[in-house]
């Protein structure tokens, strides 16, 4: 039954005839010849001389209608085959106005698979969809509908809008199914235009016929995926929809494979899981349905499985409930031990999903997990990576980022070796057991990844080579240094590495190359020379290797000694004082002139170990409020922000003084006019620069007013004038880069050229939002670093065991240094936002995580200081810290409750006992003594002891591998 | 949005159906694209599962003798359900035509397009009942 008895492609070849009669002898040859094509260029040469054939005889009058249906298949062929049939849509489109049904459905399948929605023709068949929908036929209405969700757009919603309408209440079931599905479409494309409308979907839900109750799942998925708390009463009523799906109530046409409807029950089950998701109430609605489905469950059939995957899901999204949950894990087991792979892996996902509930159940399945990780099946192994990544703590950082790195490495897939570098450095960020080991797995993963590593990171590694792990420890923080020193000369010796890496390993030279002393100035210079030369390196390496090298030679002079040039230095500080980059050559100048000075100026230019200083960047210009003040009295013109200018500068564009000299196209004998005339800022900026010469901007203003009027008369009659080539058209752009029109786009010279004109107008627009985001992440970030202060100090006593949890709050912190830094500030980071960053890596185990599907989702929404005041009160008297729940507060009792309810078998005692563990090693030491522990990269004696704590709570290794399970599992 | 888009490759990796739902691609693309995850998804072998992810979506396959069904479907979507929906398709197809071969789509492609249409919508799979799916194709073949 898996495999469909199908005959063989020869053998169904010579029986052809019979079966397709009615299409002629060419369209049979045709089929018949790319069917035995063997190669891709043997069939590109049917296809081509079919088009051929077809641009002659489709244009030909009278082609019977029958005739021009065959046509448009073949069409079609062409096109699914890659080669252009673009002069046949009209066809295609003429073909939709047919009568007969079979031709105008063709037509209308023809257009949606040749046309983009904002095509120019579909405004053609606007008017055909329109007069369909009246039709009495209702399978003329259902072809129109199907064709309106694939080409209606945006613009067009308000044709059709009221016709779809008013056939949501059609007689005929097929009509209405079709019309939820359009309006589903329309709410895809623009939420806004149908807004008022989705109330009907409610209504759709409960439609007596089971087609169309199970097409409106789709719409109402979207509409809860969007917003979860104004659907919340239909609970009870998908509950209901989906106890009689599964006790068979639909009608047998919907069964498949012996289940009932399965289809309809998943997409109800994902329903309900975002339902259920942090809301106790609903979720005990959905606790009674989920049991009976697990209790019948039939795991023989692959729908079978699907469904019971799909309940897994649910109970993992939902408030959690102990029976369910057990339920899920064993028909988790249940996957993980089959022989199908297609199990394993829906088996590694379903146990991704419990861990985040329950990350002991994961033990269990230990040796499942490595299975699927050695598995030579590449989706499997991705899949298993996934999982690890969740799971994740610091006792098993290690052995999961080294094995990330060895399958990064042996991969060549650009998008997936992208993502699991930054996995790799988000785990490395977050667990790392040790400075060193940090920097090492940073190395390696640029050493590969290369430029691949999103730039931040490599930034953060500068910062922290720079400022050390935050710890007071002047002389770790040396010794940190000069390890990666030493490493990078070691890693210098490679033959290729990519930009990025070379740009850290420039850097770190060229702050702490000679800070030990352990290695002399020209040594590390020549070492610097050499990759500028060995590498093929860009503009940027150039730039950074030059900075490095200006830094050590300030060093050096700094201290007393003298700088003496290497030749290849000196060859290499000529090849960029002559380089086409200005940046470069700047520098380059600039440490020709540093060379020159005496040891006091240097000291000043260039501090050593600078790189940690604040510097307090002014960005309101602040200290220029009295100047600006002093010319506006003068007469100057305020400021307009850019953002207001943007507007303005179209129009502007428009009757520039350009386009009358494009116009005119013979040699001028005046000058050239100054640019832009009417636009403000520009003279704003000019009596800014020149705040005596008052007068100059008054005789600017006429000047360029009468050559506007000038213009204004030459642009008139030159709108209509054909010399693209030369004028700048600005017309064309709106219809490019603005709402979709109908107009056909314009020449390539003149799209070009409007791209330039109007990324001024974008850029200012970009540089708003950019400060929007500025301004949001910063408070943000203040929220959450108080946060994490209070979390830290709360939880810290619990850190034996590391979760991931608060990644989401890390990630606050960690984007608000990256954006600091983006603002040009050497180093932004605050000594508290630091150590804020810091914290969070120790969050409360599995307090939080059991704890939080009680906080609503709608967290973010709430105040988080008020909720944090709840929280405070037991951090002020440590004594109640002993018991894990009171924390949580007033939800305590169902906490308790569940901690009860667990079994006490070996697996999930481990949870209490570990956390009993901790609480009762940090019971006798103090508050405040706790909170160290919390930091960043414990040093080794943590882990140590994390790595023994582990141990007892019960991991017995087994196998063959037993250090590798301890590692990951542990 | 679910399912992105519906392919039907046979084993030389020659498209014989191709259906997108999530934007419409230019032919380049469609190209690209068609012949990337062809490439991947053909070099597997029957030990392997039946999913493979690609970019930031997964393609869902399965084989009928030369033939090869493969759904491009986003990340949360249930792949065993995407495998079944291939299967509920092809029994769809062979209650239709009887005993269902590669040579019935090409020579039909526009009713298997028919089918796909009744079948999935906006990317959603909007019906599963054979009957619900072939009768409106069955009323045209009297009608014609």
């Amino acid at each position: 039954m898996e495999q469909l008895k199908t005959i063989g492609r020869e053998l169904a070849m010579s029986s052809q005839g019979g079966g397709w009669a009615g299409q002629s002898k060419e369209f049979l040859d045709l089929v018949k010849s790319i069917g035995e094509a063997r190669s891709k260029a043997e069939e590109d040469r049917i296809i081509l001389r079919e088009i051929e054939s077809l641009r002659r005889r489709i244009a030909e009058p009278d082609v019977p209608r029958r005739r021009m249906k065959e046509y448009i298949i073949r069409l079609v062929y062409a096109e699914m085959l890659g080669h252009d049939a673009s002069f046949g849509y009209i066809h295609a489109v003429k073909m939709t106005h047919d009568d007969s049904l079979p031709l105008k459905r063709t037509g209308y399948l023809a257009v949606t698979l040749f046309l983009s929605d904002d095509h120019d023709l579909i405004i053609l068949i606007i008017n055909t969809i329109q007069k369909d929908l009246r039709s009495d036929n209702y399978l003329i209405v259902c072809a129109a509908l199907t064709a309106a969700c694939k080409l209606i757009n945006e613009e067009t919603i308000p044709a059709v809008l009221p016709q779809v309408v008013d056939l949501l209440a059609h007689s005929k079931e097929a009509v209405r199914k079709k019309a939820v599905m359009a309006l589903h479409r329309f709410y895809q494309r623009s939420p806004a235009s149908v807004s008022h409308l989705v109330s009907n979907f409610r209504k759709r839900l409960c439609d007596n016929d089971p087609g169309v109750m199970g097409a409106t799942l789709c719409p109402l998925f979207d509409l809860i995926t969007e917003d979860v708390n104004s659907y919340k009463d239909l609970v009870i009523s998908f509950v209901s929809i989906l106890k009689q799906v599964a006790e068979r109530r639909l009608p047998k046409t919907y069964d498949y494979h012996q289940m009932p409807a399965p289809f309809v029950q998943i997409k109800l089950l994902k329903i309900l899981a975002l339902l259920g998701s942090g809301d106790k109430q609903a979720s005990g609605h959905i606790y009674n349905v989920l049991g009976d489905m697990f209790r019948k469950s039939e795991t023989s059939s692959n729908i079978g499985n699907a469904v019971v995957y799909e309940c897994i899901c649910c109970v993992s999204s939902i408030y959690p409930n102990t029976k369910l949950l057990d339920a899920a894990v064993e028909a988790t087991s249940k996957f993980l031990k089959s022989d199908s792979h297609n199990l394993k892996y829906m088996g590694i996902d379903a146990l991704g999903r419990l861990i985040k509930i329950n990350p002991d159940i994961a033990e269990e399945h230990q040796l499942a997990v490595i299975d699927c990780l050695e598995d030579p099946d590449d989706t499997l192994k991705r899949k298993t990576f996934e999982l690890l990544y969740k799971m994740t703590k610091s006792t098993n950082v290690e052995v999961i980022v080294d094995r990330m790195i060895d399958y990064m490495i042996s991969i060549n897939d650009n998008h997936y070796k992208t993502e699991i570098a930054s996995r790799c450095v988000e785990l490395a960020e977050q667990f790392a057991p040790s400075n060193q080991w940090f920097i090492q797995t940073m190395n390696k993963v640029f050493e590969h990844a290369g430029d691949l590593v999103n730039i931040r990171v490599a930034h953060n590694l500068m910062r922290l080579i720079a400022e050390g792990f935050g710890e007071d420890d002047e002389g770790a923080d040396s010794q940190l240094r000069s390890s990666a020193v030493d490493s990078y000369l070691r890693i210098l010796g490679e033959p290729k590495l990519p930009s990025l890496f070379l740009q850290v390993i420039c850097w770190v030279l060229g702050e702490y190359g000679t800070a030990d002393g352990k290695y002399s100035a020209a040594y590390i210079i020549g070492k610097l020379c050499d990759v500028t030369e060995a590498h093929l390196c860009n503009d940027t390496v150039k730039a950074y290797a030059i900075s490095a090298i200006m830094k050590i030679c300030a060093f050096e002079i700094a201290a007393g000694r003298k700088v003496e040039m290497l030749p290849e230095c000196q060859s290499f500080i000529d090849e960029l004082s002559a380089s086409h980059s200005t940046d470069l050559q700047q520098r380059a100048y600039e440490l020709q002139a540093l060379l020159c000075l005496d040891r006091q100026a240097v000291e000043n230019v260039m501090p050593l170990d600078a790189s940690c200083e604040d510097f307090e960047v002014d960005t309101n210009l602040s200290f220029l409020d009295g100047f600006v003040e002093q010319s506006i009295e003068n007469g100057a013109s305020p400021y307009i922000p850019e953002s207001e200018r943007a507007g303005m500068s179209s129009v502007n564009n428009f009757r520039s003084p350009y386009q009358q000299e494009a116009s005119g196209h013979t040699l001028r004998f005046e000058a050239y006019e100054l640019p832009k005339p009417s636009s403000i800022p520009v003279i704003s900026q000019v009596s800014i620069s020149a705040p005596t010469a008052d007068l100059v901007p008054v005789p600017d203003m006429t000047y360029y007013r009468e050559s506007d009027q000038a213009s204004k008369i030459s642009s008139v009659a030159e709108a209509s004038s054909a010399d693209i080539g030369i004028r700048l058209r600005l017309d064309g752009v709106q219809k490019k880069w603005g709402k979709p029109t109908y107009s056909s786009s314009s020449s390539s010279t003149t799209a070009e050229k409007a791209t330039n004109g109007v990324t001024h107008v974008d850029g200012g627009v970009k540089s708003q939002s950019r400060d929007i985001s500025h301004d949001s992440r910063r408070q943000q970030s203040e929220v959450s670093s108080e946060k994490q202060k209070l979390a830290a100090s709360l939880f810290g006593a619990s850190a034996s065991k590391t979760e991931k949890k608060p990644a989401s709050t890390h990630r606050v912190a960690k984007g608000n240094t990256a954006n600091a830094e983006r603002s040009g500030v050497t180093r932004a980071v605050s000594p508290e936002i630091s150590k804020a960053k810091v914290a969070p890596s120790s969050p409360p185990p599995d307090l939080l995580d059991l704890g939080e599907p009680i906080m609503p989702t709608s967290t973010p929404t709430m105040d988080p200081f008020k909720e944090l005041e709840g929280l405070i009160g037991p951090t002020l008297t440590p004594a109640s810290l002993d018991n894990p729940a009171t924390t949580s507060g007033p939800k305590a009792p169902d906490l308790m409750a569940l901690y009860t309810d667990m079994p006490t078998g070996s697996s999930s005692s481990g949870v209490t006992l570990a956390s009993g563990d901790a609480y009762s090693a940090d019971k006798s030491s103090s508050l405040a003594k706790s909170v160290p522990t919390t930091k960043k990269g414990p040093n080794p004696q943590d882990s140590l002891q994390k790595d023994a704590t582990a141990r007892q709570v019960g991991v017995t290794p087994t196998g063959n591998n037993p250090n590798l399970f301890r590692d990951l599992l542990g | 949005m679910g399912i992105r888009f519906v392919l039907l490759v046979n084993k030389q990796g020659q498209t014989r159906l191709a259906q997108y739902y999530a934007e419409h691609l230019t032919l380049d693309e469609r190209r690209a694209l068609e012949g990337e995850i062809v490439r991947k998804c053909l070099a597997r072998n029957d030990q392997q599962c039946s999913f493979v992810e690609h970019r930031n979506y997964k393609i869902v396959y399965r084989r009928y003798a030369s033939l090869f069904f493969l759904v491009g479907v986003d990340n949360d979507e249930n792949e065993l359900a995407i495998l079944e929906f291939i299967h509920l398709f092809v029994e769809t197809m062979d209650r239709h035509f009887g005993n269902v071969c590669e040579l019935d789509i090409m020579f039909h492609l526009e009713k298997a397009h028919f089918m796909l249409e009744e079948m999935v919508m906006n990317g959603c799979i909007v019906e599963t009942s054979k009957s619900n799916i072939l009768a409106p194709i069955q009323l045209m073949d009297k009608a014609s």
